[in-house]
């Protein structure tokens, strides 16, 4: 499998204190990573850097082509798509609205296209169409989340990037999340998964990088990390024996 | 005060109110979309009357050469930004856009002001001219900032106010210019004379009013802007770039403030700078409106129309002095009853 995206060496700061240190990270197509790590560690700033959200020095590497030089709706337009952890939905405006405005970037294809994309988060989230007129800023938390996937998957996403989807979220709705992103990597998605759940994380992903204040500290298959007794111990809550 | 007189004021109310509505609904739209207090709407005003009586009297507008200055810079600001991210392929369409579309309308109203042509046609073209500013100046002044805080924000539209009132002296000229009235016709109904012109004014508003609404409910274009003004980030995930909303919502305003100058053309003779009082009346509307409520600046706007008629006709030296009073008692009701909150999900 070829790599989709290939981060390589990248520091990102705020200001005078670096978050990332020289961190690098490859996401083949078709498969899941995961990026677990403590709170602070820098995983959702990473993310902001791959979307062009945050001034980064490094390499990245989408589909082979830089993209430092791109903004964040030139990423967008070229599959990349970011459901953050604040969710960011448009919480004045309906459901409906909010699917629709998902599809933003794909506004060329028309009408027809844009309807069938509809249909096709519809019928992967039902309760979604069942408050398809209601203001996204009234719904549940779970509900929420499921939106916030809903519109970036009518972007038709490449590289999917999810920060925290199970974040404040009950048991059964996470398996759910957890559940459709495993079945988007069964329909081509690429996704980039950062979690502080890391056991779900692990179970799903193909591939696993830990972070730790800013730095890769180990990374490998996402079942050797499960079983590595560190991992295990900091992460899983499993004591070393 | 007879019902005759006050009929009479409240029909001259509803007209001033009407205009002032556009007004308001720009300066709301300019705010919840990017920020910006857009201080210079006025000029626009005056513009658009300016532009109408120049092609009345056959003559070419002022707005010709505005347009190609403004063209000639956001073009050379396109081409820098190209080379600087190191996309030079981009050049060509982007000069096309932001230069060649502006020398085009500016070439048609060259080519139109000696004709004379029908009103209507003169109406669209004074539109076409003034409308095209907007984007223009947005692209000037505020696309580099559009990071900046409000106040930052706010500085630079004072600055740009006294840099288009300069041009607008340079370009137009010190004289007014009134236009003559769409229809001098009246009727009556009952003892009361309606204008037919009053009628066309407040049909107008009504309509663009009713557009805007279609737009910003139905069209995904409208959907994108109202989404960047509840959730900047939100909507750069989705792809709509701040500054394609901040141009596109700059044209949608200037739209608006080039249909206040063609409608109150008639209504008062207008000097290059009489637009900033006019922007003045639309901003207390807004205001009412927390620059956040579309209806209520509305409502506002029409609310200042009115009580601007009346005191012209108690206390006239002081009407301008009522209509800006009433901006305390707002502004305390606001800031009692608003609660200040982050930008919340």
């Amino acid at each position: 499998m070829s790599a989709l995206l290939e981060v390589a060496d990248l520091s990102v700061s705020y200001g005078k204190v670096e978050a990332v240190h020289h961190v690098a990270l490859t996401a083949a197509e078709g498969s899941i990573v995961t990026v677990i790590g403590p709170n602070g560690a820098g995983k959702t700033t990473m993310l902001g850097a791959v979307m062009g959200l945050l001034p980064a020095r490094g390499s990245i590497r989408y589909l082979g082509e830089p993209l430092e030089r791109l903004s964040v709706e030139q990423r967008v337009a070229r599959g990349l798509v970011l459901v953050p952890e604040r969710r960011e939905l448009f919480a004045g405006m309906s459901v409906e609205d909010n699917l629709q405005l998902g599809a933003f970037a794909r506004r060329g294809e028309g009408e027809r296209a844009a309807r069938r994309a509809l249909d096709e988060v519809y019928h992967r989230f039902p309760r979604l169409h069942q408050r398809r007129v209601q203001l996204a800023g009234t719904l549940s938390g779970g509900e929420r989340q499921m939106l916030a996937l809903g519109r970036a998957l009518m972007g038709r996403p490449r590289l999917l990037m999810l920060d925290e989807p199970s974040l404040g979220l009950a048991p059964l709705i996470v398996k759910e999340i957890f559940a459709i992103v495993a079945q988007l990597r069964a329909g081509g998605v690429t996704i980039l998964l950062v979690e502080q759940n890391a056991r779900a994380a692990l179970q799903v992903a193909d591939y696993g990088y830990v972070l730790e204040t800013g730095d890769v500290a180990t990374h490998g298959r996402a079942a050797d990390l499960a079983s590595d007794p560190k991992v295990a111990a900091t992460y899983l809550g499993i004591k070393a024996a | 005060m007879d019902l005759s007189i006050a009929a009479l004021l409240t029909q001259d109310g509803i007209t001033n109110g009407a205009i002032y509505a556009l007004l308001a609904l720009a300066l709301v739209l300019v705010f919840a979309v990017t920020r910006v207090i857009w201080v210079p709407s006025g000029e626009f005003v005056a513009f658009g009357t300016l532009t109408l009586a120049g092609l009345q009297l056959g003559r070419t507008p002022g707005t010709v050469g505005l347009l190609v200055a403004m063209a000639l810079v956001a073009g050379a600001m396109e081409v820098a930004g190209c080379l600087r991210r190191g996309e030079p392929r981009r050049i060509p369409g982007r000069l096309a856009l932001w230069v060649g579309a502006p020398l085009a309308i500016a070439a048609a109203i060259v080519a139109l002001a000696p004709l004379q042509a029908h009103l209507a046609v003169q109406v669209v073209a004074t539109l076409a001219a003034v409308t095209a500013l907007g984007p223009l100046l947005y692209r000037i002044a505020y696309q580099p900032l559009a990071e900046a805080s409000v106040l930052v924000l706010l500085i630079v539209s004072v600055a740009v106010h006294f840099a288009l009132l300069g041009l607008g002296l340079w370009f137009f000229g010190a004289e007014g210019s009134r236009t003559p009235p769409f229809s001098s016709a009246t009727f009556t109904i009952g003892a009361v004379n309606v204008s037919v012109q009053s009628l066309l004014v407040v049909a107008t508003s009504l309509l663009l009013i009713l557009a805007l609404y279609l737009f910003f409910g139905r069209a995904l274009y409208g959907k994108a802007l109202r989404a960047t003004a509840l959730n900047r980030v939100g909507a750069r995930l989705v792809g709509v770039s701040p500054s394609f909303a901040g141009a596109l919502t700059f044209t949608l305003a200037s739209l608006l403030c080039a249909f206040c100058g063609v409608l109150i053309g008639p209504i008062t003779t207008v000097y290059y700078d009489s637009g900033f009082l006019v922007s003045l009346k639309g901003f207390v509307g807004a205001i009412i409106g927390g620059l956040a409520s579309y209806p209520l600046a509305a409502a506002g706007a029409l609310l200042v129309g009115l009580i601007e008629s009346f005191s012209s006709f108690w206390a006239s030296a002081f009407k301008e002095v009522i209509v800006f009073t009433l901006i305390i008692p707002v502004l305390l009701w606001r800031s009692l009853t608003t609660r200040h909150h982050e930008e919340d999900e």
